[in-house]
């Protein structure tokens, strides 16, 4: 049941509030419980056509040759559409926000990095005839090595996966190889700590599994333009991203959805809406295209899994001195957005604890696995689930009870974060105790009384000397340096003459502070 | 592809429709019969969101021949409200929130009538086994087995 806790930060409160705590029916309920909801499948079109695709039964192979005739032949089937009649037949799902570079074809044209990957789209009057097509067509490859390991995957001589990042690891900002905190100095704080705990993480993927499976229906309307009954999660975004594939103009394009039979980050990667667009173009019909539920297991992305390293170093009175952080983020074989959990995951640290001397480094990395997206938290669930074990760890280790522990190394108000941002408004500290309370857990009483609105700031607002790293230009980027303490200048001129960026550093101030945000580099607001 | 004349019940009403040899009654419904409620999840019968009941039992309509309900009755979603008054399950499942995407709640809803219909007074635990071929991502469940139990115990109210 739900309780409202009005003790806790009471002068902050502003008790005009008047929803929580108390019910209000959803809008679509109503329809949910009639069976009436409108999903994306739940069209009726006349004469409708059917897509399905050719997936690769390579998890890394160049494509020699595709044989269509007998597909072509077959009774039912109204087209055929490779890689050659995808007008923009590469795209990264961030390029809309200019951030990473088109990397993933919608249909693979000269190889294919992840078993499952489409090859060919057969438009048939029913599934049936689009499956038994399917089955007619030959595809001669020539099996790659393959590399379904993160660590493998960066060393040197690793099969490269994805040509756009020749060396598997995502590219920041044109020249990083991945994402990276640095705040006071982890090795002073490794000397002077009573113990260390070193210890790897390794999470799974996990299919989202819907209920109701991705897919989409296109249809000619009659002014031109195409109506696309979808189940995406994020209707502008698909809309937007079909514009480019497809390049037309957004406004040629008519999307209709919001009603999702579950999503939870497993419908925003528009896989299905640019074929089923293309096949209503080239055949003039409404063409549906749902992914099976065999299909979206097997070859749909999932939650990307992580491989996390943490290194603590601890004092014998409980406080942590140090934290080492290095993940490697198994982006599959595409970026889709696996970069921008990179960025959430760096962003995330070092979890919710005043820490004096943080380290870490993150990286994107390709793999020849079925390509990650959004998740449910992605980039920060596995990063909290890593620091929690880690944390009762070394309570274990120092001999003090998780709860207490926590507590102690808890951030608090006026405290710096390893961002260099104040803490504000925190509140671990009251919901480790009121979580106490509730499991009727016993904590000392000193431990009771702390407050996150007590004992921070003064000589923990300070950021600490950070050792500067040298900055190697063309090396492994690994050495490379991102500033975060500073807004970042502007890019130096290169030496020869080249034409110019697609977005211009920030001219000359004119209103604003400039400020640094992790996707963008730095941008005045 | 020859096709075979199907004439059965839905929701009461007759129903008569030409199905291809191996068309599931899933796809009957849908495509054929226009009647919308039953979803695809699966195609496998392994997460109840197809499920209908034939003679007042709960089937997976995918994997349902069509043609093997010629002459019998089937219920669907679609056909729980008589005229504008929601079935007791429906009211029971919008006072407990025992939907969020909804995709799963015309199968759910089916699935707590066969038990209802058979058993007005069911256990929690016969109303979990009642369920359990029906999956659910969003809520986690409880409000659903919540719900049913209110609907059951709304219809013990009526009958004393």
């Amino acid at each position: 049941m739900l309780e409202l806790r009005k003790d806790l930060f009471a002068d902050e409160r502003d008790d005009n509030l008047k929803e929580i705590g108390k019910p209000t029916q959803r809008q679509d309920m109503l329809g949910h419980v009639t069976a009436t909801s409108t999903y994306f499948n739940d069209h009726k079109l006349q004469a409708a056509l059917h897509l399905k695709v050719l997936r690769s039964a390579h998890s890394h192979a160049r494509i020699r040759r595709v044989e269509l005739s007998e597909a072509e032949r077959h009774p039912g089937v109204r087209r055929i559409i490779r890689g050659a009649d995808v007008p923009h037949n590469l795209n990264t799902l961030l390029s809309l926000i200019n951030f990473g570079n088109d990397d993933e074809p919608t249909l693979a044209v000269d190889k294919v990095r992840y078993k499952g990957e489409p090859i060919v789209a057969v438009v048939a009057d029913s599934e049936r005839e689009a499956f038994e097509a399917l089955a007619k067509i030959r595809v001669d490859y020539e099996p790659l090595p393959t590399v379904f390991d993160v660590e493998e995957a960066t060393k040197p001589g690793a099969p490269v996966v994805n040509e756009t990042y020749p060396k598997n690891t995502f590219t920041y900002h044109d020249i990083y190889d991945h994402q990276k905190l640095r705040f006071g100095d982890v090795e002073r704080g490794f000397a002077a700590a009573d113990h260390i705990l070193e210890q790897r993480y390794q999470m799974s993927p996990i299919e989202h599994a819907s209920t109701e499976t991705n897919g989409s229906i296109a249809a000619p309307d009659t002014n031109g333009r195409y109506v696309v009954y979808t189940s995406t999660q994020a209707l502008f975004f698909s809309l937007d991203t079909c514009a480019k594939i497809l390049d037309v103009p957004s406004n040629k394009l008519h999307f209709i959805g919001g009603t999702v039979g579950g999503g939870f980050g497993g419908k925003v990667d528009t896989v299905t809406e640019p074929l089923a667009i293309l096949g209503a173009m080239l055949t003039g019909r409404p063409v549906r295209y749902m992914i099976g539920r065999e299909e979206e297991m097997l070859y749909c992305a999932p939650r990307g899994a992580e491989r996390i390293f943490i290194k603590d170093g601890v004092s014998r009175d409980g406080r942590i001195l140090a934290r080492k952080f290095r993940c490697l983020f198994d982006s599959g074989a595409y970026t889709r957005l696996s970069s921008y959990a990179a960025v959430k995951c760096a962003a995330h640290l070092p979890g919710p604890y005043t820490i004096p001397n943080v380290y870490a480094d993150v990286y994107c990395v390709f793999t020849n696995r079925v390509p990650a997206t959004a998740m449910r938290g992605f980039g920060v669930t596995a990063v909290d689930f890593a620091i929690e074990c880690q944390m009762d760890k070394l309570a274990n280790l120092v001999g003090m009870d998780p709860m207490e522990f926590r507590i102690l190394n808890a951030y608090r108000d006026g405290d710096m974060k390893a961002h260099r941002r104040e803490a504000k408004n925190t509140a671990l500290i009251e919901c480790v105790q009121v979580a106490a309370e509730k499991a009727k857990w016993l904590i000392r009483d000193d431990f009771k009384r702390m407050s996150s609105r007590k004992d921070g700031g003064g000589a923990r607002a300070a950021a600490p000397p950070t050792p500067r790293e040298p900055i190697f230009v063309n090396r492994p980027a690994g050495q490379q340096r991102t500033v975060y303490d500073r807004p970042a200048p502007p890019p130096s001129e290169p030496a020869q003459p080249q034409p110019p960026p697609p977005a211009p550093p920030a001219a000359a101030p004119s209103h604003g502070a400039i400020r640094f945000s992790s996707v963008f580099g730095a941008r005045r607001r | 592809m020859p096709k075979t004349a199907l004439q059965f019940r839905h929701n009461g009403r007759d129903a008569a429709i030409f199905v291809d040899g191996g068309m599931s009654l899933l796809a009957a419904l849908r495509d054929e019969v226009g009647d919308f409620s039953p979803k695809f999840g699966c195609g496998q019968g392994g997460c109840g969101a197809c499920t209908v009941l034939v003679d007042g039992e709960p089937v997976v309509s995918c994997i349902t021949l069509a043609e093997s309900v010629a002459g019998k009755s089937i219920e669907t979603a679609d056909g729980l409200k008589s005229g504008p008054e929601l079935h007791p399950l429906q009211t029971a499942f919008m006072e407990n929130f025992a939907a969020q995407c909804g995709y799963c709640t015309p199968g759910m809803l089916m699935a707590a009538k066969a038990l209802l219909d058979r058993n007005p007074a069911p256990s929690r635990v016969e109303v979990v086994e009642a369920i359990s071929g029906n999956i659910c991502r969003c809520t986690g469940y409880e409000p659903i087995i919540n719900a049913i139990l209110a609907a059951a115990a709304r219809g013990a109210e009526r009958r004393a």
